[in-house]
């Protein structure tokens, strides 16, 4: 990696990549690309690029995991070899298994699960690239991943993290940020409900940089909503105006 | 009491449809006498039911309906089917032979085997229990000959067309037996393999476009053109 920056904010008030402290970096978010999954998404958000396939509901293996009241959810986080500057082991980290449950929680929530007792739903997740906030893109792609795969849902899931670089509270953290900024914020956020689902932090923050994070974290969340379901309509919408012209 | 879409307009899960006096139909669930959309999905309105018809979804199965299943397992006592759906059916020998079932005499692999694909009917389901079928009934029984496609389960009714419109137009076009199963899977049977290949274009094409407008119209052209070509190619 190259040498650390001195300072994360120039005198300007923009970050090392140039954003102001309340902007997103560029998403794109894609949807049923995995042909071979009942259900997938894509995004790329910054350098973060990030698949999501979900499989099910389908029967549960082995058996006696089945739950005789509700759908099991099973989440697997795994980030490839080459998605880091050094090689990462392809075997599940301490990290990766933490975060897969931290996935799971945060999109429980947003599942119908007692639809469909005795079954159960997969959801892959492989980090292609990583550039910090890989957890809050994991959860925006699986959410639209659950979406395309017709699971009913109450709401999509989106996250997104603010933080504190040097001493502003910052929109979207990136990897340098993450590292050498002071304190880390992810949300996710069931917009329509105004329902938070998952909510951590990490580092030192006063009470109200804490509230004023959250709320930042909050605003991002709903840009990417906007654009969450903008990508689920697009499939069926470009069908439309081709067919109807 | 407003609503927020207007019909045939796409919503995607979270989606506030519709408030106050409304009933809430399928695919959507009420929160704070709210109704909001748990599919990606069109909406729809028939008098106060609010609905959301999906774009995708699974089978669930439902007592009396006629499937096309696939035989995945044959047991000591029956076969297991494979119904594109989240539950796997069973299906017992005493509903496939005419006679008392003696598992000391039969041999199930020679009545139904691995891969297999049968015409169904299911004879109970429920939250607690996986579905049963039967096929003893007249239709119903193994497939020997045609081809599959597999479309999303909730456009099968679209398939179907208004008072069956869609479906007699397809076999009155192509001359081939169709039959639907309502976990979405279909069967053609046809002629010759151009007709069965033809009703089956037809078909992908209704799956892929079912949310548009004027579509029986666009199918009858496309069968219409296709047939006229054929019919060139035999003159030559």
């Amino acid at each position: 990696m190259s040498e650390k920056p001195e300072k994360l904010i120039d005198k300007k008030g923009l970050r090392l990549d140039g954003r102001k402290p309340d902007q997103l970096r560029p998403i794109k978010l894609e949807v049923g690309i995995i042909p071979n999954a009942d259900g997938s998404a894509y995004i790329e958000h910054g350098k973060n690029k990030i698949w999501a396939g979900v499989y099910g509901p389908r029967e549960v293996h082995p058996k006696h995991l089945a739950l005789q009241d509700r759908t099991v959810l099973k989440c697997r986080y795994h980030m490839a070899p080459f998605s880091v500057q050094e090689r990462k082991s392809p075997a599940p980290s301490r990290r990766e298994i933490e975060l897969s449950k931290v996935i799971r929680e945060s999109l429980e929530p947003s599942i119908f699960l007692e639809y469909y007792p005795r079954t159960m739903i997969d959801v892959f997740i492989e980090v292609l690239q990583a550039d910090g906030g890989t957890r809050c893109a994991s959860i925006t792609a699986a959410s639209l991943a659950l979406a395309d795969a017709g699971i009913p849902m109450r709401d999509l899931v989106v996250a997104c993290a603010a933080g504190k670089a040097d001493d502003t509270i910052v929109l979207d953290l990136m990897d340098e940020e993450d590292k050498l900024g002071k304190a880390d914020v992810p949300v996710a956020l069931m917009p329509n409900l105004n329902a938070v689902t998952l909510l951590q932090m990490d580092g030192k923050l006063t009470h109200e940089e804490f509230e004023s994070a959250v709320n930042l974290a909050i605003d991002g969340c709903r840009k990417i909503y906007d654009m969450q379901k903008e990508a689920l309509k697009a499939k069926y919408v470009n069908i439309k105006e081709e067919a109807e012209e | 009491m407003p609503t927020f879409f207007e019909p045939k307009q796409v919503v995607t899960p979270g989606d506030l449809i519709a408030e106050g006096e409304y009933i809430a139909g399928e695919n959507t669930y009420v929160e704070d006498k709210k109704i909001y959309a748990s599919r990606t999905g069109l909406v729809e309105y028939d008098n106060k039911h609010v609905n959301v018809v999906a774009l995708k979804a699974f089978y669930i199965p439902r007592v009396g309906d006629t499937v096309i299943g696939t035989v995945v397992e044959v047991g000591f006592n029956g076969w297991t089917i494979d119904l594109n759906s989240p539950y796997q059916a069973f299906l017992r020998p005493s509903d496939v032979l005419s006679r008392p079932f003696k598992p000391q005499k039969d041999e199930l692999s020679q009545v139904l085997d691995l891969g297999d694909l049968i015409v169904a009917k299911v004879t109970s389901y429920d939250r607690t229990h996986d579905p049963q079928l039967t096929v003893a009934e007249p239709g119903l029984g193994k497939i020997t000959r045609g081809q599959i496609v597999k479309v999303t389960p909730t456009k099968v009714p679209r398939i179907i067309g208004r008072k069956g419109s869609m479906i007699s137009m397809i076999k009155e076009h192509t001359g081939c037996q169709i039959i639907l199963g309502l976990n979405g899977v279909i069967l053609i049977t046809g002629r010759t393999l151009e007709d069965e290949q033809l009703a089956l274009t037809a078909i992908r094409k209704i799956e892929e476009e079912s949310h548009t407008s004027g579509l029986t119209d666009r199918i009858t052209q496309m069968l219409k053109e296709e047939k006229s070509k054929e019919e060139e190619k035999k003159d030559e």
